[in-house]
This record gives structure tokens, sequence and C-alpha cells, in this order.
């Protein structure tokens, strides 16, 4: 039988249940919620990268270009490769970047 | 331009995190052909349709995105020519030995403005496809997976954009296509570019980071097929990003999603016929969510930030 755990995003408040076979992050598209930022879904682009302050998780194979070892063994990991084996409360690291704009002229403003 | 110097993209390096989960997707979901293993266990695919030995490499690594992305040009006098005009332009170039890709020439390699590796070859052991060069029959899609016709073009996100768009315009002959531009209404957004008749033979956008990978695509036939590759892709619980839907910019038909490894991929269909003395397109920043959106009209947070 698949177990259900708590995700309690800590940055905005908002907590969902995660059924024990879905990633976090597959967890709270699922149910429409938000919070983290949804990239790749696959470990490679880094952008819902979480910090988990509490709580027991499984984790796949993830890009080293965003997640280092040291990142690793301090809880910093993608949402996206992370099931959790408990309730989980996490911290958001991850960002759209958007750093694609920057005009050669500038213009005052940036345009994204 | 009548398809006298460089022809087409013939292969891309691809970087995976998991190799045995890569191989499968590409075989089960793609539907690409396995072409062997080399002894560095790279694992190599083609299209049913693609004649030349390998399109995709895969590598394993610790992190996705793409090594390098090669054209095949039309002869060995072909890529001697084009070394030379890279070399009077300032570009480093380097000689990759024949075999060091599978069934694969001479390389010439070298780096552009936006930090991507690019590379030339004249020379990939024609295999033929599936339905051979005498008499063939239609080409049935009765095996696994969505069964891309080929590797049709890259988009590259870089820092020097204006570098690498005139290296491509100027040097390997391709033209310009498409522009979208920045708020300032005269910066380069991104450009699509072709060597060929395409709508595109590579694109790419302005970014922060040099060396990104913003995707991989391939051509389906029709828009019936784009629907059906998204069948599967659900099916096969792939993570799709974007689609079905319709691109302004070149008009194709298009889903977005992602390989095992975070690499965006494409499949499209359609797209129209460019000619050397055609007028460039242009989209204006007001409008740039219609170009590459068309539906949908905005500008999405994922187009912009979400690469390899």
């Amino acid at each position: 039988m698949p177990k259900h755990y708590t995700i309690t995003i800590e940055d905005t408040g908002e907590s969902y249940r995660c059924v024990d076979w879905r990633s976090v992050l597959h967890g709270m598209e699922a149910l429409g919620k938000k919070g983290i930022p949804v990239g790749c879904r696959s470990g490679g682009c880094g952008v819902c990268k979480v910090q988990v302050l509490d709580g027991s998780y499984s984790q796949r194979v993830m890009s080293r270009a965003h997640v280092s070892e040291q990142d690793e063994a301090g809880g910093c990991v993608l949402s996206c490769r992370v099931t959790p084996t408990s309730d989980l409360r996490i911290r958001v690291l991850g960002t759209m970047k958007k750093t694609v704009c920057r005009p050669a002229t500038p213009t005052g403003t940036s345009p994204v | 331009m009548s398809m006298t110097g460089v022809l087409r993209p013939g292969h891309v390096q691809i970087r995976v995190l998991d190799m045995d989960e890569s191989v499968k997707f590409y075989t089960d979901v793609m539907g690409l052909k396995p072409m062997g293993k080399d002894a560095q266990g790279r694992a190599y695919f083609k299209t049913r349709a693609e004649r030349d030995h390998n399109s995709i490499i895969l590598r394993q690594a610790d992190r996705a995105g793409m090594d390098f992305f090669g054209y095949k040009v039309l002869d060995a006098a072909t890529l001697d020519a084009l070394e030379k005009k890279l070399q009077a332009r300032g570009v480093k170039t380097e000689r990759i030995a024949a075999g060091e890709l599978l069934e694969t020439g001479e390389r010439v390699r070298f780096m552009i403005p936006t930090g991507h590796a690019i590379e030339l070859y004249a020379d990939k052991t024609a295999v033929g496809s599936g339905v051979g060069c005498t008499n063939p029959d239609m080409e049935v899609l009765d095996s696994p997976g969505i069964c891309p016709i080929r590797l049709d073009h890259a988009l590259i996100y870089g820092t020097d954009l204006e570098g690498s768009r005139d290296l491509f315009t100027d040097v390997l002959g391709f033209t310009l296509v498409e522009r979208a531009l920045l708020e300032d209404g005269k910066t380069d957004l991104g450009v699509w570019l072709t060597c060929s008749t395409k709508a595109h033979d590579i694109a790419m956008v302005r970014h922060g980071e040099p060396d990104k990978l913003h995707h991989v695509s391939f051509q389906l036939g029709t828009w019936e097929q784009v629907l059906r590759a998204a069948d599967i892709m659900s099916k096969n619980r792939v993570s799709i990003d974007m689609g079905p839907t319709r691109h302004g910019i070149t008009n194709g038909t298009t889903i977005y999603f992602f390989d095992p490894s975070g690499n965006r991929l494409e499949t499209f269909a359609g797209g129209y016929d460019h000619y050397p003395d055609m007028q460039p397109i242009t989209w204006t920043w007001d409008e740039i969510g219609a170009g590459i959106f068309y539906h949908d009209r905005k500008l999405n947070d994922a187009f912009l930030s979400v690469v390899t």
C-alpha cells in the first residue's frame, strides 16, 4: 500500500499530501499547488532546488552542476529527484533565473 | 547557397545522468534505432529514416547538457576550405581523428562565442534508411515510440549572441531567417538561422551564462503525429514542458519535453521554406510571446530560465 506524507513549504506555509512514489515536486504539481519553481522535472536544470529542514527521503541522481556533494550532505537537493519517506519540511532555494535579456544598450529597466 | 557548403545538422552529443535509463528512453519512447556503443561507453542512435550511421550520441556524465553539435558538409575539400575560413576569422580549430565517433570521419571542432562546441565533418558511413534506396516502400510507423524523421536543429543559449550569429552567417554561410528583438528595438534576443531551405538549422538566444542547451529538435511529418507523440509521452509519463502548440516563429507545431536527464527535446512538424533572397522576419519585444508560443501569446518563465 502506498503511503502518504505531508510536505510543508516553509516559505509560503503551503502544505500538501504526497504519495510515496511521487517526487516532492510532482506531488505539488499533481494537486495544483505552488511554491517550488517547476523546470525539467528530471534532475538536470536545477530550478526546483530545495533544502530539506526536517524529515527523510530517498533520492535519485541529479546534476552536479546544481547540487554539489556538500549540498547533498546538507539536504539541499532537487525536489524533482526526491521522494518522501516521512513528512517533510522544506525551504525553496531554486529560482527561475531569467538571465536571458540584457540589452547591449541598457534602457534603464531590465526587460524581463 | 545551392547546398554546396554546410549541408545539415548531422550529430549531437548529449550528456545523460543515467545511461541505462536514457538508452531505454531514446529507444522505446523516442523510437530511435540503437546503433551500438563505443569503447568509452557512449551510446549511438539514428532515426529510422536517417541514412547515415548515427545522429544522437549519449555520454554518461555527472551533469546534463550538450557536449557538441555537428554539421555535415559536402565533402573533404569543403571541410578544408571551411576550416581555413574559420582560422582566417581568428577561430581556433581542432581536428578530431576519424573513428573517434563511430563510423564518422575526421571532424573539425571549434568554440563559438556563445560558448558551444560546434563540429563540421564530411564523412559518416551511409548505412541507409529502413526502406533502402531501391523501390522503397513507405515508412510506416509500425515500431514502438515516436519515430521522428530526423535530427532537425538545436536551440542554444549563450552570452555573445552577435558573435555566434555572425560566425554562422559570415563564415559558415548560414542565412538569417527570423529574429526576435529586445525592448530597445535593436538588440537581438534570439536568431533563427538556416544553411538550407529549412526554417532553421540552428537557433540561438541571448543568455547570462555560456554553453547552455535549450533544446534538440526532431522533425515529425504532420500535426497528427505531433499529437501522437504527446500521447506517447503522457502514456510513458514523460515530463512535458509545453504543448502541443504552435510557434509563431518558423510556424512549426511543437511539443517541448525533457529526456530523463532534464535535457529539453522538441518534436515538431511544419514550418516554411526559406530562400536566401527573403527578408528576415522580425518579432518585436511586445509580441515576442506570440512568436514563441502562438496560442498562449505569453513569454513563459521556463522558456527563458530552464536550460541544461
